[in-house]
């Protein structure tokens, strides 16, 4: 949809005639439609809260978003498929809570008579181990068992959620800092630290974001992940592995939220088992936002990163202007529906300017 | 209708004046006439994008028109919406089928005026099959009404179609390519059909490729060409030349064109390809045949014969087939689509919606997809080399499109079709694959594509193509294999085949006898039926069905 490559080539029609111009404008528009609300969003906000623009506080909208972005990332793979993870929030939560365990409980070995406290790199790894077996496992499901993805994934959902409650049988994991005299600090970098200035985070989001992004639009897989959203018998016949990239759009979304996980166990230097609760839903809201359709086969990365952003900078605009918290629900409820509404309009239009 | 309706046009049933249609900038219909007589066969010709559809579209209450009226029965009508025209007695079966593969066939046919129990809101289902039941006996097709719509194949799919137009009473019946899915044998039961139409004053307006067809059943023939009329005549006073000069100007001998060329290699052996049926029975029956290079080889048969299918087991589609496949004399290793595309096959397959476009992609990204490692530069695809190759089809293989970005469903049927040809193309195959290549595409694109075809055999391909028209068949290919029932029963070279000979082998071990033998061309495989007569033939047993099940799902088929 922000191809780029279909933007330059509708170019030379623009300018044919008037008309046709002001359709590409329009078409423009559209397209871009998440990125101009995020504008004008920025736009009001500062009007109305002289705070707003300051450097400090895009930062801290930033790293809020960073949060949301990262799943949205992983989210998008997954829904360009026609599939969905419901799982993810659940799996945020299970590895901040085996990271959470790794770093203040160690790993016990009964029969060594020993705990093995891990180097940070090591916790972190084994999160990320934690988020690919999840996807794994949600991939295995849906394409070996033929289960539906929103089934599939919701079982997980709930899976997870009780094995992060069991690792503490429900308790927080409190001072995530390390023990020198271990070796394992270093842990809250990850969530707190800078570099150039700039959080850990955004710079997480902006790695995954430009990573994401190639791997979308530029790589066999990238199409692959496209072709099967928009015809998967199609991409079968053309030779496309269809099971193989399905598995690895869940792996993909696993791993986001393995990420994610352990980004919001450093920042709050705890792990508790509810992290990442409903979750899944922002992130699948991003997506929407950035115009990536349900149905499977359209929309980008940016448009899930710009997608997160609108929903950060509107609920902490919201925070800043002083508006409730319930009202801040309602407002949200009604820009995601507001938002496919108009993505509905677009294909109206671009069907009737195929057309024509 | 009134004594006075009929005084004041005594056999037009329906007239659009001036019609013309405008879409955003583009004008899809411009002043059109169409005339509508009673109790005829009222043929429509154009090729894609002249303006059919949109005009059918406009009578069917579908679209509104930009200006112009429409007189039904003398009157003027507005239809806002299909509804409305429906309750005027204006039923349209479309070419894309509207069906819903979840619900059974009796649902579907009744969907909008279900039969109601006496009271209210309950479904009288058993009214519904039943009735369902009577009109699948009229269409000849022993359809279960219980069975689900997406169960069938295609050509049953387009029965229910008609099935689903019968059930309404029409006075006016608009069918826009309703033989596009069906073999010969259905054709003639549709034509039998629309004759006792006739006979009970229903008018219908007949859109279809097939010019023979039309010469056959039709009444009148209005032509449109670039959105405008450009001839209207009676059928007795015209022939096919005469329609497709009206139509694109050019003379059909272009359209079935063949060279000889000299056979190369043997590129494609098939030995004892078996495939169970789901259920019991086979589907394919110890199948053995061979492509050459430089050679075009036609599949016929009827529907359900299992041509699809059996194209189907050269892609690897079906682990439970069994058989022995060799590419050039090197037997075929894999068992994935994507292997043997490695390996030099590759299929364009039939329902070009459903199987061969990725509607959301582009021209371009559609053409590549089967190919994609080709174009790759490091970890990258190379835009460059996507496009130098897009380019090079785009203009070999004559696709209109005003860019390679252009989104593939923006393309007419012919070009959509050239491009998943491409996509196979690209794959640089050794043998290519083809299932009704030609299926709801004009006359110009089908041309086209018979050209190309001849060009890739000279070039060393070997291609092998199913198909279900007769004419094209035999005069396309260099030799024509038949499948009855999973068996290969005739094998003709180009010489010798005649229509008698390929129906007959078609219909070997087919169903009743006395149905077929009343179309006069089918008398010819009379006297190998099983002669059962009552709808039951799917079930006769014949030597394919008894014969035991080949088990052992054999490594390389």
């Amino acid at each position: 949809m922000r191809n780029p490559s279909s933007v330059t080539s509708r170019e030379p029609a623009a300018r044919r005639s008037f008309t046709l111009q002001r359709r590409q404008i329009q078409t423009l528009l559209f397209q871009l439609r998440a990125f101009v609300a995020l504008i004008i969003l920025v736009i009001i906000f500062s009007m109305l809260s002289p705070d707003f623009l300051t450097l400090n506080d895009l930062t801290i909208v930033a790293e809020h978003v960073s949060i949301n972005a990262l799943l949205a990332i992983g989210q998008s793979f997954v829904i360009l498929t026609a599939g969905i993870d419901l799982s993810v929030g659940s799996i945020v939560g299970l590895t901040a809570m085996v990271a959470g365990y790794l770093i203040s409980q160690g790993l016990p070995l009964p029969m060594f008579g020993v705990v093995v406290y891990f180097n940070v790199w090591v916790v972190i790894l084994i999160g990320l181990l934690v988020g690919i077996v999840l996807g794994l496992v949600n991939g295995l499901v849906i394409t070996r068992l033929s289960v539906a993805p929103f089934i599939a994934t919701l079982g997980m959902l709930y899976a997870a959620r009780g094995l992060a409650l069991l690792t503490s049988n429900g308790a927080t994991f409190p001072d995530l800092g390390g023990d020198p005299s271990l070796g394992n600090t270093g842990f809250p970098f990850l969530g707190t630290g800078n570099v150039l200035g700039v959080p850990m985070p955004i710079w997480l989001m902006i790695l995954f974001g430009v990573v994401a992004s190639f791997v979308a639009s530029r790589t066999p897989f990238g199409r692959q992940v496209y072709a099967i959203g928009g015809n998967e018998r199609a991409a079968q016949l053309s030779g496309i592995r269809v099971h193989r990239v399905k598995l690895l759009v869940y792996v993909i979304s696993g791993f986001c939220a393995a990420m994610t996980g352990l980004v919001i166990a450093s920042q709050l230097q705890a792990a508790q088992p509810a992290t990442g609760e409903s979750y899944e839903l922002n992130a699948i809201a991003a997506v929407v936002l950035g115009g990536t359709s349900l149905f499977g086969g359209r929309g980008t990365i940016l448009g899930s990163i710009i997608g997160a952003f609108v929903i950060g900078v509107l609920s902490d605009g919201l925070v800043l202007i002083g508006v409730s918290e319930f009202w801040q629900m309602v407002i949200k409820g009604a820009v995601i529906v507001l938002a496919v509404i108009i993505d509905q309009l677009q294909q109206r239009w671009q069907k009737r300017a195929a057309l024509a | 209708m009134s004594a006075a309706d009929r005084e004041m046009a005594p056999d037009v049933v329906l007239r659009a004046e001036g019609i013309t249609k405008i879409y955003g900038g583009t004008v899809a219909l411009d002043n059109v006439d169409f005339t509508v007589y009673r109790g005829k066969v009222n043929v429509l010709i154009g090729e894609n994008g002249a303006g059919k559809s949109t005009l059918m579209k406009i009578i069917a209450g579908a679209e509104t028109a930009t200006r112009g009226r429409l007189l039904l029965e003398g009157q003027p009508v507005h239809f806002k919406s299909p509804r409305e025209a429906a309750r005027a007695g204006i039923g349209i079966i479309y070419q894309e089928l509207n069906l819903f593969p979840n619900l059974s066939v009796a649902e579907n046919i009744f969907l909008d005026h279900e039969a109601m129990r006496r009271h209210g809101f309950l479904v009288d289902r058993r009214r519904q099959q039943e009735a369902a039941r009577r009109l699948l006996e009229r269409l000849e097709q022993p359809i279960d009404p219980q069975a689900f719509v997406g169960n069938l194949r295609l050509g049953q799919q387009q029965i229910v179609e008609i099935a689903k137009a019968l059930a309404r009473d029409v006075r006016i019946l608009i069918m826009d390519e309703p033989t596009s899915a069906l073999t010969t044998a259905e054709v003639e039961i549709l034509f039998r059909v629309i004759r006792e139409l006739k006979e009970q004053g229903v008018s219908i307006i007949y859109i279809s490729h097939k010019l023979e067809e039309l010469l056959r059943i039709g009444d009148y023939v209005t032509i449109l060409r670039d959105s405008h009329r450009v001839a209207e005549a009676p059928v007795s006073e015209i022939d096919v030349n005469w329609i497709v000069e009206q139509m694109i100007g050019r003379s059909v001998s272009d359209t079935y064109v063949h060279q000889e060329h000299a056979l190369g290699q043997e590129l494609l052996r098939v030995e004892h390809l078996s495939l169970p049926r789901p259920g019991g029975g086979l589907l394919l029956d110890d199948v053995s045949f061979q492509v050459r290079a430089g050679e075009i080889v036609a599949l016929y048969g009827l529907l359900g014969a299992g041509r699809t299918e059996l194209l189907e087991c050269l892609m690897g589609l079906h682990p439970e087939a069994s058989g022995t496949l060799w590419i050039a004399g090197q037997p075929v290793r894999g068992r994935t689509v994507g292997e043997r595309i490695a390996e030099g096959l590759v299929l364009v397959p039939e329902d070009r919606q459903r199987e061969g476009l990725v509607p959301t992609l582009s021209v371009a990204h559609n053409m590549v997809l089967a190919s994609l490692r080709r174009y790759l530069s490091g970890l990258a695809l190379s835009r460059k080399k996507e496009l130098t190759a897009v380019r090079r089809l785009i203009s070999d293989l004559g696709i209109k499109t005003p860019s390679p970005q252009t989104l593939i469903e923006a393309l007419s049927g012919g070009n959509q079709q050239k491009v998943v040809v491409a996509r196979g193309l690209l794959t640089e195959p050794r043998v290519l694959l083809l299932d009704e290549p030609t299926r709801g595409i004009d006359i110009g694109a089908k041309a086209d594509l018979f050209r190309l075809m001849n060009r890739l055999a000279g070039e060393g391909l070997g291609i092998l193509f199913v198909s279900s028209e007769l004419r094209e068949v035999m005069s396309a290919a260099d030799r024509i294999l038949v499948l009855a029932r999973g068996r290969l029963t005739g094998e003709f070279r180009r010489e010798e085949a005649s229509e008698e000979a390929l129906v007959a082998a078609a219909s070997l071990g087919q169903g009743p006898a006395s149905e077929q033998a009343e179309t006069g061309e089918w008398a010819a495989g009379g006297g190998l039926q099983t002669g059962t007569t009552d709808g039951s033939q799917v079930a006769t047993p014949t030597a394919s069905a008894t014969k035991e099940r080949r088990d052992q799902p054999h490594p390389h088929a």
